[in-house]
């Protein structure tokens, strides 16, 4: 039942939604995993990177998709929690790790070993519109536990301006796509950080971004 | 017109029956595009077979678009005239959203932009309804004061002139101008117009609408396609280095005299123009078409896109393909409705 629900979600609402008033512009789709486990990487501007993602993998792989999101966020109350949990199918992540006993990645590793694919915003916010801020660490960690597991980097511009973080109102813009090849634990955190840099930089400077010369 | 074909157009419901309400020539120029687009796969075919080259991907994609384009308006004039308004609309739409892709904006503006997008259905509604009186003026006159009094009441004024001409010029020629192709399904003569009105065939009263549509995007399709090949073949001197290194003086005469030539063999049949009249629609959109397909080559030259952008799916491949159209719609319109409104 809340699988058709679900099933039903994406299908009328989402992907209408990102395909037609959104329109997507992506370059390599082909790149993205066609199974799990693997993970999906992507800057975050805007509640629709979830969905453009979500979208991208396709109805087909749907049931083995989950984005990973904030628990302080996504579970502020019983209403949101239970359409982000069955609907979008998050697996909440405790942003506040400070005095936990518990092992805040273990619902992420718990659903790799399931064959999932998961959807992760190293960012950790959405932040200031179409600014990237530099990835958290966390990835690091879940490369180092699963070092058979690849990273497909996605750079994504135009959500930010269609729906930025504190906007309630939708304006279309075309969204720009670009996929990078996986990439897997190379064995230490600080080299394994920096391709990922440098690829995310690689896949962003394959765009035209239009910016006016005076504003930041 | 045969006597069966009047019984059906009377039983008037179902999709055939608005088909068939469509007059003779609007058929046959439907098939007339559907042989030239056919000779063109044709030639292209042979010409790669012939040279083993591949030739221009832009040519190609061109004839692609033309066929589904040619689909589109079989299928939409033989539904409805709501259904082609819609249609209009959403190229609308798919175009403004691409413009305004294109441009940098102000993240303040994100509301101005919402009551932009607003804009269209609303002025695709007076299309619909034959509200001419405010079709005329919604966007000109309601939408370019309200659009910055709604800036001004955000507060920032940095790059406030820039962010609302910009916005102000997209919705003028996405969304205003290319209304006016679907404002042409309005027409219909009144016995007090200018000119009198030169009927092809029974039938083209009812449809005269839907034909002066079809001349209008069949001429300027046509006129692009002329132009193009007239500068391949005798265009020496570049007319525009800087914008559009392609458009050349020879180019340019040798489109429009083609243009216009169509169009008088076309007008006088296909719509309620005159012989005098079609060529003058004829020279109108040549020049006008010209005049579009530069501005949007030098909005495009302007933003650093690359001519060849069209590549990429998405990135402004539907302003590609009505920018002359948004030059051509509404001075053609105005001048129809000069004549015969």
């Amino acid at each position: 039942m809340i699988h058709a629900l679900r099933y039903l979600y994406f299908l009328v609402i989402v992907r209408p939604v990102i395909l037609i008033v959104i329109g997507l512009n992506v370059r390599r789709p082909n790149r993205l995993p066609k199974q799990g486990p693997a993970v999906v990487i992507a800057n975050h501007n805007s509640h629709l990177d979830t969905m453009v993602l979500m979208t991208l993998l396709g109805m087909n792989r749907l049931k083995d998709v989950h984005p990973v999101a904030a628990a302080d966020h996504f579970l502020r109350n019983p209403l949101m929690a239970w359409f982000s949990t069955k609907i979008i199918g998050i697996i909440p992540l405790d942003r506040e790790v400070k005095g936990a006993r518990r092992d805040p990645l273990a619902g992420i590793c718990e659903a790799l070993r399931q064959d999932k694919i998961l959807i992760l915003f190293p960012e950790g916010s959405r932040g200031s519109p179409e600014q990237r801020d530099e990835f958290k660490t966390g990835i690091a960690h879940i490369a180092k536990r699963f070092p058979e597991i690849g990273f497909t980097p996605v750079f994504m511009h135009g959500l930010g301006r269609s729906l930025p973080k504190g906007e309630g109102i939708l304006v279309p813009f075309f969204c720009d796509v670009s996929v990078g090849q996986p990439i897997h634990w190379t064995g230490k955190k600080d080299s394994f950080m920096q391709q990922i840099h440098e690829t995310m930089n690689r896949l962003e400077s394959e765009l035209n971004i239009p910016r006016w010369e005076a504003t930041p | 017109m045969s006597p069966s074909v009047e019984f059906i157009v009377q039983r008037g419901t179902a999709v055939s029956d608005v088909f068939l309400s469509l007059s003779g020539p609007i058929h046959q120029t439907f098939l007339g595009v559907a042989i030239a687009l056919l000779s063109a796969n044709v030639v292209l075919f042979f010409r790669r077979r012939m040279s083993g080259k591949r030739g221009d991907p832009k040519v190609a994609q061109r004839i692609r678009t033309w066929w589904i384009t040619l689909a589109i308006f079989v299928v939409m004039l033989s539904v409805s005239q709501t259904t082609a308004v819609a249609f209009f609309a959403f190229v609308s739409f798919i175009a403004f959203k691409e413009f305004l892709s294109l441009i940098p904006t102000r993240r303040a503006d994100h509301r101005v932009l919402f009551w932009a997008y607003l804009a269209i259905p609303l002025q695709y509604l007076c299309v619909g309804t034959h509200w001419f009186g405010m079709f005329v003026i919604f966007i000109p006159v309601y939408m370019f004061m309200w659009l910055p009094t709604r800036m001004v009441l955000i507060g920032e004024t940095k790059g406030f002139l820039r962010a609302i001409g910009t916005v102000q010029w997209g919705l003028m020629t996405t969304v205003f101008s290319l209304s006016h192709a679907a404002m042409l399904l309005a027409i219909t003569p009144v016995t007090t117009a200018r000119v009198a009105a030169n009927w092809p065939t029974d039938l083209s009263k009812e449809s005269c609408g839907a034909a002066l549509l079809v001349f209008l995007v069949v001429l300027t399709q046509f006129n692009d396609a002329a132009q193009f090949c007239w500068g391949k073949s005798i265009g020496k001197t570049p007319l525009l280095p800087k914008v559009s290194p392609s458009k050349t003086v020879g180019g340019l005469v040798g489109g429009i005299i083609s243009t216009v030539i169509l169009s008088g063999l076309v007008g006088p049949w296909l719509t309620l123009m005159d012989l005098p009249r079609s060529l003058l629609a004829g020279l109108i959109i040549g020049l006008a078409g010209f005049a579009g397909d530069i501005s949007i080559a030098a909005f495009k030259r302007d933003l650093g896109v690359d001519e060849n952008a069209g590549s990429l799916p998405g990135h402004a491949t539907t302003l590609d393909r009505v920018d002359s159209l948004t030059y051509t719609a509404p001075l053609f319109f105005h001048f129809i409705y000069y004549c015969y409104g």
